[in-house]
């Protein structure tokens, strides 16, 4: 189980991308899955051929910035669809990430990685390494939440929440969409690259599905912690995420296949969008109710 | 001030559905005039304040601002100089961000944006200032989100937006017409007290003729694309809404039936 945690705290930080673009930019953003491999691949092949792991994982995530723009690209200047613009850069990708392991995947056995210090102190499972990853998902999180906080984070909220207001006071909304694209994608880089040293191996399968895991984390977080500020968002998804590999772990142990979690994960994220508009249970008190109840309630300035 | 030079648009050019909405418009406002702008459905007084905002660029013609030419300037690179208040209340505010973060985003108007910390504590002393001039109680909500306000205040607080800033022209596009009769006059009299203490070179849109007279220094009525009617000064705090009926019907030359301007 302290297994799923430590996958679970990893993933988060790419949970974190998808909130950004799913949750902030109202942008649902498929670009993940190929963005995912792109990271992994591009600091795997690195690893081998040498370079430094903290300077491979770094490009990894850079592959993902660049896929991110070429997403918001298409979508701002070639004025594509959100969804098509994601599946069109995935598609993409697929070949580029075939080009850049020159092949379908990269084993890294042996290989000095981020993760050898740590499986040669033998501290991989246990409460140390979660601390450690908990630490990274963490410090992602604080600086996620200070730059949205920002005069240019403030405007990118404002991007996915009201474009012509923030148009009119004076922001070019295709920047701010293009970088909210390239950040997102640029941390789901960074997690591929640490899943793919984490794991030992690069793979061209491996961000197969993943928006459905990262879209699950974001809404099984928010389920549980209400969020009300930008603060409080982020740790619910770092929670939805650890909480999600925790939950198929448990499908695991209790004797499901392994090639039907793809397709449990997407019956969980129909059910957790589809329940909250059923009317029966909008009597149970869940966030959407807690906010309609606040949105008609009488203020006290009202006069 | 604004200056508007020849300007002509014309809506679906070369179909059936083909509409000149505005011909051969010039308009020339001097600093901190308000101008009422009334007409019919159809008269081209939205398209007027498109074209000024730059959601809509003109056929042909000109358009400066304070000596800057920015005819094709699209709208986010003219934020600099114009503060907007639309008549749906949703429009000019973000919902899901709170009263202050709203402020911080209408505080940079026009200038670029960097990786300083969007609402700070001197900050956010000016806003509980300016709130407190609504006397609307907002002053005390700073972290309330801006969905939660009702039509009356997010309309207020989108005034504030837009004026505080001090922009050098605010266009309203009928920015009371979508409330009710005490909520629409707390915000006219908001408006009027703003543009006094910025003053701000004002175009107003508005159905309602005895808010146009009562209203500004200057009014104008428009209609199938022309001004028609200009008056101002005196003349202007003399007329009643009958003189702009009668102004009215002359330049239909028929009878006088549309409703929408008996409101």
């Amino acid at each position: 189980m302290t297994g799923a945690v430590e996958l679970g705290l990893i993933y988060a930080v790419m949970a974190l991308g998808v909130y950004l673009t799913f949750r902030i930019l109202d942008f649902p953003d498929l670009t993940v899955d190929g963005s995912f491999t792109a990271g992994g691949a591009t600091a795997a092949i690195l690893i081998v051929n040498g370079v430094n792991p903290f300077a491979a994982t770094a490009a990894g995530a850079a592959a993902g910035l660049v896929a991110g723009t070429i997403t918001g690209l298409l979508h701002t200047k070639g004025g594509i669809n959100p969804l098509l613009a994601g599946i069109l850069t995935q598609i993409g990708l697929y070949s580029i990430n075939l080009r850049i392991m020159d092949g379908a995947n990269v084993p890294l056995l042996r290989q000095e990685t981020l993760i050898t210090p740590l499986r040669d102190a033998e501290v991989l499972g246990t409460w140390v390494s979660i601390l450690i990853f908990a630490a990274l998902a963490l410090v992602i999180k604080v600086v996620m939440d200070w730059f949205l906080n920002t005069d240019l984070g403030l405007a990118i909220q404002a991007t996915g929440d009201n474009p012509a207001m923030i148009r009119s006071f004076g922001v070019n909304t295709h920047r701010t969409k293009i970088l909210g694209l390239a950040l997102s994608n640029g941390l789901v880089a960074l997690c591929g690259a640490l899943i793919a040293q984490y794991q030992g191996f690069a793979d061209i399968s491996m961000g197969i599905g993943l928006i459905i895991a990262g879209l699950a984390s974001v809404i099984l977080g928010q389920a549980i912690i209400p969020p009300r500020i930008i603060v409080v968002a982020t740790a619910a998804v770092i929670a939805g995420s650890v909480l999600y590999r925790v939950a198929i772990q448990i499908a695991l142990e209790v004797g499901l296949d392994p090639n039907d979690m793809k397709l449990v994960s997407a019956v969980l994220v129909v059910l957790a969008l589809v329940l909250p508009k059923w009317s029966v249970l909008r009597r149970v008190p869940s966030i959407r109710s807690i906010r309609r109840s606040a949105a008609v309630e009488p203020t006290a300035g009202d006069r | 001030m604004l200056d508007l030079t020849s300007v002509s648009k014309t809506f679906f050019p070369g179909t059936v559905n083909e509409r000149r909405a505005l011909t051969d418009v010039s308009l020339s406002l001097a600093p901190a005039e308000f101008t009422t702008v009334i007409g019919s459905n159809g008269a081209g007084k939205s398209t007027l304040l498109n074209l000024v905002a730059g959601s809509l660029t003109p056929d042909s013609g000109s358009i400066v601002i304070d000596g800057s030419v920015v005819t094709r300037l699209p709208d986010h690179r003219r934020a600099a100089y114009i503060g907007r208040v639309f008549q749906d209340p949703m429009a000019g505010t973000a919902p899901t961000m709170t009263i202050e973060e709203n402020l911080a985003i209408a505080l940079s108007r026009g200038r670029s944006r960097g990786l300083r910390l969007g609402v700070t504590r001197s900050k956010r002393e000016f806003f509980q200032a300016e709130l407190a001039s609504l006397e609307l109680g907002l002053e005390d909500r700073l972290k309330t989100v801006v969905g939660l306000l009702s039509g009356g205040q997010r309309q207020a607080l989108s005034l504030l937006m837009a004026t505080f800033s001090e922009p050098r022209i605010l266009l309203l596009d009928e920015h009371t017409a979508a409330l009710d009769p005490s909520r629409a006059e707390l915000v006219t009299r908001l408006t009027a007290d703003a543009v006094e203490r910025h003053h701000l070179t004002t175009l107003m849109v508005t159905h309602n003729m005895e808010q146009a007279l009562r209203l500004g220094t200057r009014l104008i009525m428009m209609h199938e694309g022309r001004i028609v009617v200009d008056v101002a000064g005196e003349q202007k705090q003399r007329a009643t809404v009958a003189d702009l009926l009668g102004a009215f019907e002359k330049v239909k030359g028929a009878g006088f039936d549309d409703r929408t301007l008996l409101q």
